[in-house]
């Protein structure tokens, strides 16, 4: 039979009342084909695994070398709380630490600031000065495992405070191995943790990129995260073409700092959702890897093959987990895993069923991983390389996200780039409109959500939550004002004169940081002084 | 002429994460009704202070930050102040079943839990005010 | 009455609630008791385009007349949505500073069916500010087209703020917009077209100031840090002092005096017509039609009847 034959047979099969379409709304075919995937080259368009432009992986062995690092995104309560979970999870063969920060962290204020009341400790762990990272790292060498901290504006702090851990543990700087999220600009995009305006953020990053590029070498300095913009309601497409814009407007910010892109582009990492559709997931891995390293190489003359590298931690997406028939929870997670796996991720963490509730117990984070542990051990998935490399329908939807993608960027570019566009309140308002659309579709019954639209159940679920005890904040404030009886108040006063004055005439910030978190100034403090002199950022107003 | 329900939308606290409120907002707007959006990172007292001079029928607030048992309380005694405590107080959010039994006492008339329909709120939020 | 005397006190509460009365109902007794208590408060008016920078200049301008120790009610008008009836009220995001002040009063309205920018109503909310305290009234409304009549029968001064963006609608906006302007502000003066966006208006406020005797300030403003603001406020004040000592103050206010009671007439007689549609469900609408079909009536003889009754006042 040939083509159009079956092509007008198909047309007469009967097919279901749905509309064939990705999660993010691109159209499918039934069947994909040779010429959907026409101009096809492969040594252009894939080549080899770690090889140039890096569609099929980033490293020529990939899971067949070391497989993916397990990273379960964790923190809760006090440094103690949280220390104790960590060396939980690390005895359950877990092979990196994730730190997740509470909200008054999060937004620089302190413990016993009135607007952290009722926020300490409940969605992260409190931390105050470098008294409460010591307590966190205590008995877990930081030469031996590497550390994810999600933290944004007062990144420059919490890495200060790691160093200083670092030291008083006999660890050199140069060793130190990890990452901080510190990607500025998705906060205003979509994440909305932010303290200081567009610009002395992004100069706050470019003094981290020069002074890691020179002390703290192996660090990755800013991991530029789709995930949040994903989880405020983008599609895969805009997650794929906004982190991307990002991505290299810190590249252009580096660049025009006097950095050489060869010095800083190896250490920037990605951190991706992923969602519902398995096989848009995959093609967006694949997809992001190929366009940014023919950016690196095209536009910013990238020589440094480790420039093109994307590298990227992946976090099964929160969104979409329901609170009703949350086993149903694990289900999803495991099929997006699988997804990132096949998609070629470095690290990931897999969602717990119960999150739509609380932060995890101890037993659902187990499961947690333990799916993880599955599919590395059990499926086969990471056996050979990009087992869905050349697959007709994900190559072409490889091709499309990539084709769409450089269409956002002309976009961005007209708007005068990431910044202005932000300004303008753009991605701010593509994004509430595609979350607004899928809710539509859903309550429309045009896209399904099992246990949700679909299959309902009535009555609420039975699952154990964790509780975290209203004393937390109490003990945590007692803790911070002992920390501020012992130091020396007037060194800390000293410390904090000379990063304002830092801030105000452009030297690097870092090292006056390392000073103040040495003499136990707090991460309010710290804050409030570069505020004096950065301000802050008011929000523009999007539908 | 018929009275327009106005509804303040808040987001007290730090958390950032607006796609749920935004959404609500948008769906009542699309349902006739007035919003007013506070915008993030609100004390209790600007947003009390904003849905008495606004005059709303409604304050809505989402927290998903865990801090619900204190915010919650903060809005219905600094309404109890100013005597306000005609406004109806509702929220949504992360919010286990304990805590909402206990809030419902407290005076907040209905909680929201996630992936509840924009439809459902509509319905809820039309028909309380009708009934006052 | 209880509730007038905590009005012209100022009580927050109270004067929330009679906004809403006053918004919703027809009825003009509420105004009818307060009116005697008003014509005290200075209203000042702020437009121009979407996103312009408006409400983050009123905030600021609001903080300067604070530390006068001025009380400052502030109406800020959005849009109604013509498919949905519903509106979305943002402007209060860039006034949460202000919100708690003990002298500040902020309000968001919603167009509703009004075709211009501003409700119909944004005149009567004002009335109850002025009745309970407020030395200035701020009205903060979209500018674009057609509104830019209706804030100027309202506000004593109207600024009308633009961007350098706007640059490129300049022609467009000289007729309208242009024209209701008092004072003019360039806001985002960080960004680039600024001045030369200034030197174009300058120009053509050149040719109004001769026929009019007030000169036309072009001002520009960085909102977002504060910059240019003292400036705006003392040609705020200059444009007070200019309409007091030229007599203009009362002449204007005298002449939209009039212009409101046009309006209110109008309004009334339009309200009476609705009800006068009635005619249309008649019993004997399809005979009476019939016989202007057959020619045995005329159309005129028939508007002349109903009208008539309209305007006796009898059905
Ligand atoms: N660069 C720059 N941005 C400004 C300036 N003034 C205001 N903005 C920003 O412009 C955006 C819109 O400001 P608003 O004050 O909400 O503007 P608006 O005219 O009141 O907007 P609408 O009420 O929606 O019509 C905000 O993001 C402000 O931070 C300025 O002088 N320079
Ligand atoms: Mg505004």
């Amino acid at each position: 039979m040939n083509k159009e034959d079956w092509k007008k047979k198909q047309k007469t099969c009967k097919e279901r009342d749905f509309r064939f379409t990705t999660v993010s709304d691109l159209p499918v075919k039934p069947l994909y084909l040779p010429d959907d995937i026409r101009d096809f080259d492969y040594d252009k368009k894939l080549s080899y695994p770690g090889e140039f432009p890096f569609t099929r992986g980033v490293y020529t062995n990939m899971y067949r070398g070391r497989l993916w690092t397990m990273r379960q995104f964790s923190g809760f309560g006090t440094a103690k709380d949280t220390n104790e979970r960590y060396k939980y999870l690390l005895k359950h063969g877990q092979t990196g630490l994730s730190v997740a920060f509470d909200f008054p962290t999060l937004y620089g204020r302190d413990s016993d600031d009135p607007f952290s009341q009722g926020e300490v400790g409940k969605c992260g762990v409190a931390i105050d000065t470098l008294r409460d990272m010591e307590i966190l790292f205590d008995g877990i060498p930081l030469d031996k495992i590497s550390t994810s901290m999600t933290i944004n504006p007062p990144a420059a702090i919490l890495l200060a405070m790691y160093i200083v851990v670092g030291e008083k543990q006999g660890v050199l700087a140069e060793v130190l191995t990890g990452t901080i999220q510190n990607d500025m600009l998705k906060e205003y995009q979509a994440q909305k943790t932010w303290i200081y305006p567009p610009e002395p953020s992004l100069r706050i990053i470019t003094d981290i990129l020069e002074y890691c590029s020179e002390h703290v070498p192996k660090w990755n300095t800013i991991s530029i995260s789709g995930y949040h913009i994903r989880e405020a309601g983008s599609t895969a497409l805009q997650e794929l073409a906004f982190t991307l814009a990002n991505g290299l407007t810190y590249v252009e910010y580096g660049t025009k700092a006097g950095l050489s892109v060869d010095k800083f582009a190896p250490r920037l990492s990605f951190f991706f959702n992923s969602h519902l559709d398995f096989f848009e997931e995959i093609a967006k891995y694949r997809a992001a890897r190929r366009i940014w390293a023919k950016v690196m190489h095209d536009k910013y003359r990238a020589q440094n093959p480790r420039s093109y590298l994307m590298r990227f931690h992946t976090q099964t997406a929160g969104c979409t987990l329901t609170a009703q028939q949350p086993e149903n929870n694990i289900i999803r997670t495991a099929f997006q895993a699988l997804a990132a796996v096949l998609g070629g991720t470095q690290s990931l963490h897999t969602n717990s069923m119960d999150e739509t509730y609380a932060l995890p117990t101890e037993r659902a984070v187990k499961i947690a991983l333990r799916t993880q542990q599955l599919i590395a051990h059990e499926t086969g998935a990471a056996n050979t390389i990009d087992p869905l490399g050349g697959s007709y329908y994900v190559e072409a939807l490889t091709d499309e996200l990539e084709k769409r993608t450089y269409e956002y960027f002309d976009k961005i570019d007209t708007l005068g780039g990431v910044v202005p566009a932000i300004e303008k309140g753009f991605f701010q308002r593509e994004i509430s409109r595609s979350a607004y659309e899928y809710q539509r579709a859903l309550e429309h019954k045009v896209k399904y959500h099992v246990g949700i639209n679909m299959f309902e159940e009535e009555g609420g679920a039975d699952i154990e939550i964790l509780k975290i005890p209203e004393e937390i904040e109490k003990n945590q404030i007692e803790e911070l004002k002992e920390v501020k009886k012992q130091r020396n108040s007037v060194k800390v006063k000293r410390a904090l004169k000379q990063l304002y004055s830092a801030a105000g005439n452009g030297e690097n910030l870092m090292p006056r940081i390392l000073d103040c978190v040495r003499e136990y100034a707090t991460l309010g403090e710290i804050c409030s002084t570069l505020k004096e002199e950065f301000g802050i950022y008011h929000e523009p107003i999007i539908f | 002429m018929q009275k327009k329900i106005r509804v303040l939308i808040g987001k007290p606290g730090l958390d950032g994460h607006d796609r749920g409120v935004k959404i609500v907002a948008a769906a009542l707007r699309d349902a006739g009704i007035e919003v007013i959006y506070t915008g993030l990172h609100q004390t209790c007292e600007s947003i009390v202070e904003a849905a008495i001079q606004e005059d709303v029928d409604i304050i809505g607030l989402s927290i998903l930050s865990g801090a619900h048992m204190t915010i919650f309380p903060k809005i219905i005694n600094l309404l109890k102040q100013k005597e306000a405590e005609d406004i109806i107080v509702i929220g949504g959010g992360i919010i286990p079943e304990e805590d909402i039994k206990k809030l419902n006492e407290m005076g907040v008339k209905k909680l929201f839990t996630p992936g509840t329909s924009t439809k459902e709120i509509i319905k809820y939020v039309k028909s309380i005010v009708q009934k006052t | 009455m209880d509730f007038l005397k905590k009005l012209l006190k100022g009580d927050k509460l109270t004067i929330a609630r009679t906004i809403t009365a006053v918004e919703n109902s027809n009825n003009s007794e509420i105004l009818k008791e307060i009116f005697p208590y008003t014509g005290k408060a200075y209203h000042i008016g702020v437009t121009g385009p979407p996103g312009a920078g408006k409400s983050t200049l009123v905030n600021i301008v609001i903080q300067k007349l604070l530390e006068e120790n001025k009380k400052i009610g502030i109406i800020a008008v959005d849009p109604t949505s013509p498919f949905s009836g519903g509106a979305f009220l943002g402007d209060r995001i860039r006034m949460t500073d202000l919100a708690l002040r003990e002298n500040v009063f902020i309000r968001s309205m919603a167009t509703r069916g009004s075709l211009g920018g501003l409700s119909q109503k944004t005149k009567d909310v004002a009335l109850v500010l002025d009745a309970s305290g407020m030395d200035y009234i701020l009205i903060e409304t979209i500018g674009v087209g057609q509104v830019e009549l209706d804030i100027a029968q309202v506000c004593d001064t109207t600024i009308v703020v633009l961007v350098p963006e706007s640059g490129d609608s300049i022609q467009a906006m000289k007729a309208g917009l242009l024209e209701v302007a008092d004072i003019l502000v360039v806001n985002k003066g960080d960004r680039e077209g600024c001045d030369s966006l200034i030197l174009e208006l300058k120009f053509a406020f050149e040719l109004r100031e001769q026929k009019l005797g007030w000169h036309f300030p072009v001002l520009k403003t960085i909102a977002t840090e504060s910059k240019g603001i003292e400036e705006l406020i003392s040609n705020i004040k200059s444009h007070k002092k200019y309409l007091k000592s030229s007599g203009k103050f009362e002449e204007d206010r005298k002449r939209k005096l009039a212009l409101r009671i046009d309006e209110l007439i109008e309004e009334k007689i339009k309200s009476h017509l609705k009800e006068f549609s009635s005619w249309r469900n008649g019993d004997q609408l399809e005979q009476l039609i019939a016989k202007v079909y057959q020619r045995k009536l005329t159309p005129y003889h028939i508007a002349d009847e109903i009208t008539k009754k309209i305007i006796v006042g009898k059905k």
